[in-house]
């Protein structure tokens, strides 16, 4: 059975310790909630899961086995939605999510259409991404998880800019993905629709000398 | 499509969507260089005599103008971040985005030149070996500008910056561009200063991408 964990996990920012000491345990199917008031680390979590920013302190392991021993294969098998949507606005909805299923060679287009379909995209496809609104980007940000299937969802307040019903598509698709044996971690303030394990990171707050 | 050639083809595609700064550094390169007839006068021989280097330090310029937004604005939508984490080591993906580049600004560039060295009367015995090391020096140009547009993308002004960092690195290549091309004019072999500026491009090649990779992980954290 999938698992992931991080033991001891120590952040810096600058010269700010962000958290210490924390520790994470996602297994197939489950959803781990990071929660926190702003600036407790909650993105810098998520980018240390993703190989982006490097832990100053402990280890993530995948099933056993340090993910440092092989950061390729780790990237292969993570999907990261950060605040940023990475949406080029000169190319069509479409031709968007076809080039990352290019870049990550895969070539799926049944695969395409159900993300399309999930995020309520299918009558922007052929829209330039310039004239989308932040939410319509958003979802596309979001299509691209579907787009290019991998097992570890690592999102970053994935519901900002979300309408109602954007919200309940996406809780829709996290729930496919958990039923489907995926992993998903995912930081929100408000309430994202998918509901899991809620890793508070005001508990792993450094006390006050250590971050002077 | 193996990932490498799909970051050419999206660098590419995104350049001709928005029709992009290739043809600026184009036009950049001719205006450029067309002035030095109204600069420095119309005499044919002096002229003649500084073409090799109006050419190069033209071509040098344009390659600096045009590298400046490589990154740029994958940082700022946060396309980066996607491309640190393709499966394709984050070097590589920085020599397909370098080599796209080279496509759309320095291979125009060395096939417009020789039309300019008509237009400055340069010998015509000189245009095969100017082509020549043009074709060798703009990807070194490229590479090594690379590496300077990755160190400046989270900086303000970072054109300045990138022209202070890298022009002094755009020297070697300068040097043995313009020594072929002479060498090739005054009837000497130019053969030797082409293998340099070869080796130049060799020992970029690898080197450059390495050290890229890095400057944009340090952007990224």
């Amino acid at each position: 059975m999938t698992l992931f964990a991080g033991h001891g996990l120590a952040c810096r920012r600058g010269e700010r310790l962000v958290f210490a000491g924390l520790s994470f345990r996602v297994a197939a199917g489950d959803v781990l909630l990071l929660r926190g008031p702003n600036g407790s680390g909650k993105s810098s979590l998520l980018r240390c899961m993703a190989g982006l920013l490097a832990p100053v302190a402990g280890a993530q392991t995948w099933d056993e086995r340090p993910i440092a021993l092989d950061p390729e294969a780790h990237r292969g098998r993570l999907r990261y939605v950060g605040h940023q949507d990475a949406v080029k606005p000169a190319l069509t909805v479409l031709e968007n999510l076809a080039l990352w299923q290019q870049l990550h060679g895969v070539s799926d287009s049944a695969a395409l259409r159900r993300a399309l379909t999930a995020l309520g995209l299918d009558p922007l496809a052929e829209l330039p991404a310039r004239l989308l609104s932040a939410g319509q980007r958003r979802r596309v940000a979001l299509a691209r998880l579907l787009a290019t299937p991998a097992p570890l969802w690592l999102l970053d307040e994935p519901t900002t800019a979300l309408d109602d019903e954007g919200v309940g598509r996406f809780a829709r698709m996290a729930g496919d993905h958990r039923a489907g044996g995926g992993l998903v971690v995912l930081s929100s303030h408000g309430d994202p629709g998918v509901h899991g394990e809620v890793l508070a990171l005001a508990d792993f707050a450094p006390p006050r000398e250590a971050a002077a | 499509m193996t990932p490498f050639l799909a970051v050419v083809r999206r660098d590419l595609q995104l350049a001709l969507r928005q029709g992009s700064d290739a043809a600026l550094v184009l036009i950049f390169y001719l205006l450029a260089v067309l002035l030095f007839p109204f600069g420095v006068g119309p005499e044919p021989n002096l002229l003649a005599r500084i073409s090799t280097g109006v050419l190069w330090v033209t071509a040098l310029l344009a390659a600096l103008l045009a590298i400046e937004r490589l990154f740029v604005s994958e940082y700022e939508d946060g396309s980066l971040d996607q491309l640190a984490l393709l499966p394709l080591p984050l070097s590589l993906v920085v020599l397909a985005k370098v080599l796209a580049h080279w496509l759309l600004t320095g291979l125009p560039l060395t096939l417009l030149a020789p039309f300019l060295a008509i237009a400055l009367g340069m010998d015509e015995s000189g245009y095969p070996v100017l082509v020549l090391a043009l074709a060798l020096g703009t990807p070194t140009l490229s590479l090594i500008g690379a590496l300077g547009a990755a160190l400046t993308v989270g900086a303000r002004r970072g054109g300045a910056l990138l022209a202070l960092l890298v022009l002094p690195l755009y020297i070697p290549a300068l040097i043995f561009g313009v020594a072929a091309v002479d060498a090739s004019l005054t009837g000497l072999a130019s053969l030797p200063h082409l293998a340099i500026l070869a080796a130049l491009l060799l020992a970029a090649i690898p080197l450059c991408p390495w050290a890229t990779a890095a400057a944009l992980r340090q952007a990224l954290e």
